[in-house]
């Protein structure tokens, strides 16, 4: 466990050492100007540039959602590695970095992709992780060798593809921006007019074909869209890291959402502060490019939710866990108290820390902090003893406020009630019975104890010849240590 | 313009080996392509026979950011600080890639995407955050550079000088990893098949996976260099995915990584010589050509046994 926090804290400490780096960049240019400028938006340039990611943030989350519920997660990264050769085509094709063809070469070239897996399932045996691998590397490498042989041939404008390997937010065109609205349109014009659909045959693929729904149409149409979403986002984030964007605002808000409705708006949210953050940042740090540093926000708030949200957060369950442990340290050593109590035949109230010591088999540190604890927790008020016939210089004695005794019945009760409940009904030895019961004792409702002790018809001791005490006795106080 | 050059065979195969430098210089490359296809096939054969193909993706993207931390804390492109760095980057994503799908109700892709992406990510950022005054290529870690190997200085050791020192460090991860895999054989091979048997006859699964991962992030980072990131999972997928075609043991397919290295580098070498282009994608098309004829004419083929089946 402990690794994991390291990892992670290296992976926090890290990203908030690459936010302050990138302000000690620009504090030349005196970082909160740059800040202003950004938040005023009066610049065209910034406003392109934050619409641009925005409506991106925006597509890439509302599509993300399907991606990661239908866990095709892995195919948008294939998908998006599989247009390289189709931009490289595109290229050629064009004799010049115009953003039309490119994106025509791209959806081509994605398409293929998308055809290749088909084929591949169909026709071999290969799983699926290593037919994506296969379909990834081979397409990639042909862009790879057909963008170095440009590269060679010596295209005059060719500077602008390298854009397409991690983005060049400058680069951006109004020619882009259209694209992205498009997309933006498409998807959620798709989504909107076949939610249902989407819905059925995302989570229940058999019934949504027994009631006729074009499955295998539905699935073509995301797939497409998906390539639209990654070939019209790569100027700005990139080959590499579009599928980062599928895949992590989504991701975040399936931490949070319950229903699908509440997912979509929750993670085209996310993608979309992702994006303008991202630009932020990358405003501020002048040199640094803006893809990489969209997917890093996106995940430092993946990272945020993941620790802090409410009820299933790691910092709710790591809370709730120690105050569930807390609990059952008090429960254990206020049973201890009463079994001291009744070892005496409840002739005293006062237990000594020693008894206590011997009976839990404890360090006395540790039990002068139970002891605290109960103290606390008003179950309990302690004194120092005067010093004499014990060898120990003054400890700590502890008497049980009623609340406390009437805690401490319910425990004993609940612990006695359950081993007679196992000797009985289901026919244990009844030395086998106490560990059961140890554990038990602490998860046991009022309900059950009261279901249990009417099927065991009220009984007064249990297997080892010990008093039950009952509920009614603890309420009218009438105990044995009371009177 | 020509954008493919005239295909002349006497060109394309013989004028790589005409002079003694230039078969000095060139069988370098050559063997370095060897040993990286062998060492990558070796461990990718159980990479795909565990389902873990796109991990070995996954994992070289991820160690992108010990790469640039290890370049910046010692400064230098030195073998055995990236080496380290490289490996710790690479274990730290494949764990935080299995934490997150246990601890969290993330699936197995959608983790195994959020870790790389957001790692190489990080990688990147790095990268450019000290693009001023470092001369770490980017290009050259993503796509790698196999033709430059002869450049590499020699590896001097008690004043004796013994040839190029990539060579060397290749050769020794390459010998590592087919010792490492011979010795462990019969666990790698259980626990890729059957790990719950091999739970409960008391063998350490976590341990097991955890040594291949290992092996997995010293192959990757190893042919970093010459392949480049996203092309290594082209050499760790396709010798086995191939071999596979034609034998059904496992230990034919590993032998056959041996012959099918040869084949990509010799391929790759000259296709790349023909095109003028990028070694390392040219091994890859190489590779690619060869796994699409195996899928036709392979004695295993599914399309193959369809069309015996359908005569009779």
């Amino acid at each position: 466990m402990k690794n994991w926090v390291i990892v992670f804290g290296g992976l926090l400490i890290s990203s908030s050492f690459l936010e302050a780096k990138q302000i000690g960049a620009a504090e030349d240019l005196n970082w909160l100007t740059q800040a202003e400028r950004f938040i005023e938006m009066k610049d065209p340039s910034i406003r392109k540039v934050a619409l641009g990611a925005l409506l991106m943030g925006l597509s890439c989350g509302l599509i993300g959602s399907y991606v990661v519920t239908r866990r095709l997660s892995l195919f948008g990264d294939t998908l998006s590695h599989a247009v390289l050769p189709g931009i490289a085509v595109g290229f050629i094709w064009a004799g010049e970095k115009d953003n039309f063809s490119l994106l025509i070469g791209a959806g081509i070239a994605g398409f293929a992709g998308v055809c290749c897996l088909c084929l591949l399932k169909k026709f071999t045996r290969i799983h699926e992780d290593s037919s994506l691998g296969i379909v990834l590397s081979a397409f990639y490498a042909l862009g790879i060798c057909l963008l170095t042989r440009i590269q060679k041939v010596g295209y005059t404008d060719q500077s602008g593809l390298d854009s397409f390997m991690f983005g060049q937010v400058s680069a951006l065109s109004s020619n882009d921006i259209n694209g992205l609205f498009i997309t933006l349109l498409l998807i959620s014009l798709f989504i909107v007019f076949n939610f249902r659909q989407l819905l059925v045959t995302g989570f229940d693929p058999q019934f949504s074909k027994s009631i006729g729904i074009p499955n295998d149409f539905l699935q073509f149409v995301l797939w497409m869209l998906i390539a639209f979403c990654v070939i019209s986002s790569l100027q700005l984030v990139g080959v590499i890291l579009v599928s980062a964007m599928l895949v992590i605002p989504a991701a975040t808000a399936s931490l949070l959402a319950r229903r699908m409705k509440t997912y979509l708006v929750l993670s085209s949210l996310f993608g979309a502060g992702a994006g303008i953050s991202g630009t932020f940042f990358s405003f501020l740090g002048k040199s640094l490019p803006a893809g990489p540093l969209i997917v890093l926000v996106s995940a430092l708030l993946f990272l945020i939710i993941l620790f802090f949200r409410p009820e299933k957060g790691m910092l709710f369950c790591w809370l709730n866990t120690r105050s569930e442990r807390s609990r059952i340290i008090i429960e254990n050593t206020l049973k201890a108290a009463f079994q001291i109590l009744e070892q005496k035949g409840f002739e005293e109230n006062e237990i000594t820390s020693l008894e206590i010591m011997k009976k839990r088999g404890l360090s006395r540190p540790e039990v002068e902090k139970e002891i605290q604890n109960l103290t606390t927790a008003g179950l309990a008020t302690k004194n120092i003893s005067p010093i004499d016939q014990v060898s120990l210089p003054s400890q700590t004695v502890m008497t049980l406020t009623p609340k406390g005794w009437e805690y401490a019945c319910r425990m004993v009760r609940n612990h006695r009630l359950w081993e007679l409940y196992l000797t009985n009904e289901a026919e244990y030895e009844p030395d086998h019975v106490h560990e059961d019961a140890e554990k038990i004792e602490h998860v046991l409702g009022e309900k059950t104890v009261r279901q249990i002790e009417r099927l065991l018809q009220n009984p007064k001791t249990d297997p080892h010849g010990k008093l039950i005490p009952s509920i009614t006795d603890i309420h009218q106080g009438n105990l044995p240590g009371a009177s | 313009m020509n954008f493919i050059p005239k295909f002349d065979p006497s060109k394309v195969f013989f004028e790589p080996w005409a002079t003694p430098e230039l078969i000095a210089w060139n069988s370098q490359v050559i063997l370095m392509g060897f040993l990286v296809c062998w060492a990558s096939g070796m461990v990718g054969t159980f990479i795909v026979v565990r389902r873990m193909a796109l991990m070995g993706d996954a994992i070289s993207h991820g160690i992108l950011p010990g790469i640039v931390i290890a370049f910046l804390t010692f400064g230098s492109l030195e073998v055995g600080p990236m080496l380290l760095g490289a490996c710790l980057a690479g274990l730290a994503c494949s764990f935080s890639i299995e934490w997150l799908q246990q601890n969290s109700p993330i699936n197995k892709d959608a983790s195994m995407a959020i870790v790389f992406t957001s790692f190489f990510a990080l990688g990147v950022t790095l990268i450019n955050l000290q693009a001023g005054h470092l001369d770490l290529d980017t290009d050259c870690i993503l796509y790698g550079e196999i033709g430059l190997t002869p450049l590499a200085p020699n590896f001097i050791f008690g004043g004796n000088d013994f040839g190029n020192r990539s060579l060397w460090v290749m050769g020794l991860i390459c010998a590592a990893i087919i010792i490492l895999v011979s010795l462990f054989y019969r666990q790698l091979l259980l626990t890729s098949f059957d790990a719950i048997l091999a739970h409960s006859i008391g063998w350490p699964v976590k341990i097991i996976h955890l040594f291949l991962m290992l092996l997995l992030a010293l192959s990757t980072v190893a042919s970093l260099e010459s392949v480049g990131v996203i092309l290594v999972v082209a050499m760790l997928v396709f010798p086995s995915v191939t071999a596979s075609f034609f034998f059904h043991r496992l230990p034919s397919i590993l032998i056959c990584t041996f012959p099918l290295g040869i084949l990509y580098t010799f391929g790759g070498f000259h296709l790349a010589y023909w095109l003028d282009c990028s070694i390392a994608a040219a091994m890859a098309i190489t590779a690619s050509i060869c796994f699409i004829l195996s899928v036709i004419f392979g004695p295993r083929s599914y399309i193959w046994k369809t069309a015996k089946k359908k005569p009779s």
